[in-house]
């Protein structure tokens, strides 16, 4: 199907302009301030909107195998795809983990069958244990270019040197989920004042500081790349900052929960709350949302992470961590990006440029099948595109969600910016906000 | 802040005003007198349905609450949960769904995990929930019959009865809590009933069994153990919550009754006409000297006994002021 998205405000790397934009065959065909379309081309009006590349998740948990009550590689890829997204990196906390080229090559054939492109995320030790690599020389040879334990970070530093030094050679980055679980083991929200009046055990920032600390100095080390999953503290995003003027390759996300909630939602008991690393005081919500304005954090990620609702009816301590993401994540960054003054360069570099790099997903890759991401709107370009309408005002509803599971935080909250219309791998899936 | 907790749930301690607590504190008062009589039983919560939901174990609470509701004439349903539903899988809503099928006006709960009660009473609104220990978090009826106990000890001694007292004789009223603080519901729900009624609150322990943030909290902490024994007024000893992993947090049971045991020596430097105070059960020989706890100093017989009254005021509080309900 070819198509033209008449007039809307194309964000490129640099700079914006008012234009169309014609697909045909799922490339850009043409990109002009006005395109003679095919006759068989379907006209899509968006004025107003701003269209930039299709976002790009660096995390995402999709479920699949083993939890798909909660969540499946086609049914997140469509609420990812409702939430602009074009592109999703599955995280291996699967059961089984996603360690061996079997398990991802099942991830990677679910994704050719979704609505978008689905990259894995391998894991960094066999089962996700901690203790012995993972195959990552063969599961970089299918295209996984990230490796991660995530839900827990390798807690044995002489494991992770191990695996950052086997890493480097693959070209491939290795992604740390940041919490000494020595420190943050058998808590549930951020250790402070609130847990202490609420009779919570805390889960400390010095758990996430230190192991980001602990992992830069092997960085140093090794001189391996590597990405700081959804950081959650002022002083994580300093040392990661301070790292990168040493001139070392690490680059850092943060989650839109990080961004907007703090620890004072914890007070309700609602483990809706509940997520790793979790909700912070405000001082930090503030310092991540600057850190994001300013450039200092690379990336916006999700965290996507579904769960069954009688997971979430447990008692506080005793429920699953995490919270969906998805549909919310580009609203949120709008929001957090300043709303009305948000930079519209800005917004598609965290939500898509930055991350398509972290994942080097910026090329098409035959062996994956997938396209090119977080690149121009120019011609030649897959078309893998995000329309955003900065104007729209909506209500988030938690039983209007793609999603498989309903552990949004963000129910009934007003929301202002959404997503009108996404392109990926070269088709139009959804248009005016609903999935075709 | 809450005034009275007439048709509501009590959850917190934190939740309630020094109205709402010398509320509880008078009605108890009358039921006193209940519990002497050879019929003890009274007919308010004729009628009502009580469900008694014990999560964890627990013997004085659970007995103390069924008590109090039967002597209200409330039926009581008695759900013996404490190892079954949790463990089969079953989430906390759908284990209360299934015990206000049966309809019920209250539920007492007792759980593992803190803010379970908080949790249970937004899934059943029409239902009174009456937390009996939540976790690390309150034990709100703990926290009211120990306020009670010190109340009626004082009153008796000035030939005054508590109900005429008010808050009055916790104006400036020192009050010294030792131990667990750091693992203990009790110690949270005890601060906040003492610290509402006006008396002053300090605490002394190992700095591990001492919660993170205490700077936060309305309360000063002890320096010298054996100086604070002369100041207070009233010792509160915690048992170390050993089931709790308390006992990773000092080096030795030993050590810490050395350091912070009520010992018969470090007694003597009690002034004369202070109490001693435990929420039971006792660690004789830990926490408590076995002939300091069986001291004429040591109220903990009354505390028990101030169980039943403080828990008949709370169920005819927060039930019979509501609508009642059932199911939905």
């Amino acid at each position: 199907m070819n198509f033209v998205l008449r007039q809307g405000l194309v964000v490129g790397v640099t700079s914006v302009d008012v234009a169309d934009v014609l697909v045909v065959d799922g490339r850009i065909a043409e990109v002009a301030p006005s395109v003679d379309a095919p006759s068989d081309a379907v006209e899509v009006d968006v004025r107003g909107c701003w269209v930039g590349p299709g976002f790009v998740d660096l995390h995402t948990h999709l479920r699949e195998p083993g939890r798909e009550e909660a969540e499946t590689v086609e049914s997140g890829a469509r609420a990812g795809a409702l939430g602009g997204y074009s592109a999703l990196v599955a995280m291996p906390n699967t059961e089984p983990a996603l360690d061996s080229v079997a398990m991802v090559s099942y991830v990677l054939a679910r994704g050719e069958n979704s609505v978008l492109d689905v990259a894995v995320a391998g894991a960094i030790t066999l089962g996700r244990r901690g203790e012995l690599l993972a195959p990552l020389a063969e599961m970089a040879a299918l295209g996984v270019r990230l490796f991660t334990d995530d839900g827990v970070g390798v807690q044995d530093p002489s494991v992770m040197r191990r695996a950052l030094t086997y890493a480097k050679p693959l070209g491939v980055r290795l992604a740390q989920h940041c919490e000494d679980e020595s420190l943050a083991g058998g808590g549930s929200m951020n250790e402070g004042r609130l847990s202490s009046r609420l009779g919570l055990i805390g889960r400390p920032a010095l758990a996430e500081e230190l192991m980001v600390a602990r992992d830069i100095e092997l960085v140093r080390l090794t001189g391996a790349p590597m990405h700081f999953l959804h950081l959650s503290t002022a002083r994580s995003v300093a040392l990661v900052v301070a790292a990168r003027l040493e001139g070392l390759d690490v680059t850092c996300e943060v989650a839109p929960h990080h961004l907007t909630l703090d620890e004072g939602t914890c007070a309700t008991f609602d483990p809706l709350f509940k997520v790793h690393p979790p909700l912070r005081p405000r001082g930090d919500v503030e310092a991540l949302c600057a850190a994001l304005r300013s450039g200092d954090v690379d990336a916006v990620a999700t965290d996507h992470a579904p769960h069954a609702p009688e997971l979430k009816d447990l008692p506080f301590d005793e429920a699953p961590a995490g919270m969906l993401g998805l549909e919310h994540a580009a609203a949120l960054t709008f929001e957090v990006l300043g709303g009305e003054s948000c930079s519209p360069l800005r917004f598609f570099e965290v939500l898509s440029r930055a991350p398509a790099r972290i994942a080097q997903l910026r090329q098409s890759d035959t062996r994956v099948r997938h396209g090119g991401h977080g690149g121009a709107i120019a011609a030649g370009e897959d078309a893998n595109i995000a329309v955003f309408d900065p104007s729209e005002r909506w209500v988030a509803d938690r039983r209007a969600l793609a999603s498989r599971s309903t552990n949004t935080p963000y129910d009934q909250r007003s929301m202002t910016g959404r997503v009108r219309a996404t392109i990926a791998k070269g088709r139009l899936v959804v248009v005016d906000g609903r999935l075709r | 802040m809450t005034s009275s907790i007439r048709g509501e749930n009590l959850l917190s301690l934190n939740d309630l005003d020094r109205d709402a607590i010398v509320e509880v504190l008078d009605t108890a008062e009358a039921f006193v007198e209940v519990n002497r009589r050879t019929i003890k039983k009274v007919p308010a919560l004729k009628g009502r349905v009580v469900a008694s939901l014990f999560f964890e174990e627990s013997t004085r609470t659970r007995l103390s609450f069924e008590t109090a509701a039967k002597r209200l004439s409330a039926d009581v349903l008695s759900l013996a949960v404490a190892s079954s539903s949790m463990k089969k899988g079953e989430s906390l809503r759908d284990t209360i769904a299934t015990v206000d099928a049966l309809g019920i006006d209250a539920v007492v709960m007792r759980h593992q995990s803190s803010g379970a009660a908080l949790q249970v009473s937004r899934y059943v609104p029409h239902v009174r929930v009456i937390n009996a220990g939540d976790g690390l978090h309150q034990h709100p009826t703990q926290g009211l019959l120990d306020a009670f106990t010190v109340r009626q000890v004082l009153a008796e001694r000035r030939g005054a009865a508590g109900v005429e007292t008010g808050s009055e004789l916790f104006e400036g009223l020192r009050v010294l809590i030792v131990g667990d603080i750091r693992h203990s519901r009790v110690a949270r729900s005890d601060i906040a009933a003492y610290v509402a009624l006006g008396a002053e609150v300090r605490v002394a322990a190992p700095g591990t069994l001492l919660p993170e943030f205490l700077a936060d909290w309305p309360v000063g902490v002890v320096d010298d153990f054996d100086e604070a024994l002369e100041w207070a007024d009233v010792v509160a000893l915690l048992r170390l919550q050993r089931e709790r992993g308390s006992g990773s947090f000092v080096p030795s049971l030993g050590e810490f009754t050395t350091s912070f045991g009520l010992t018969v020596e470090r007694a003597r430097r009690l002034r004369t006409d202070a109490l001693i105070m435990h929420p039971g059960p006792m660690n004789r020989g830990v926490e408590i000297d076995s002939l300091v706890a069986d001291s004429a100093a040591a109220v903990i017989t009354r505390q028990v006994q101030n169980g039943v009254p403080i828990r008949m005021a709370v169920l005819y509080l927060c039930v019979a002021g509501s609508h009642g309900g059932g199911s939905q």
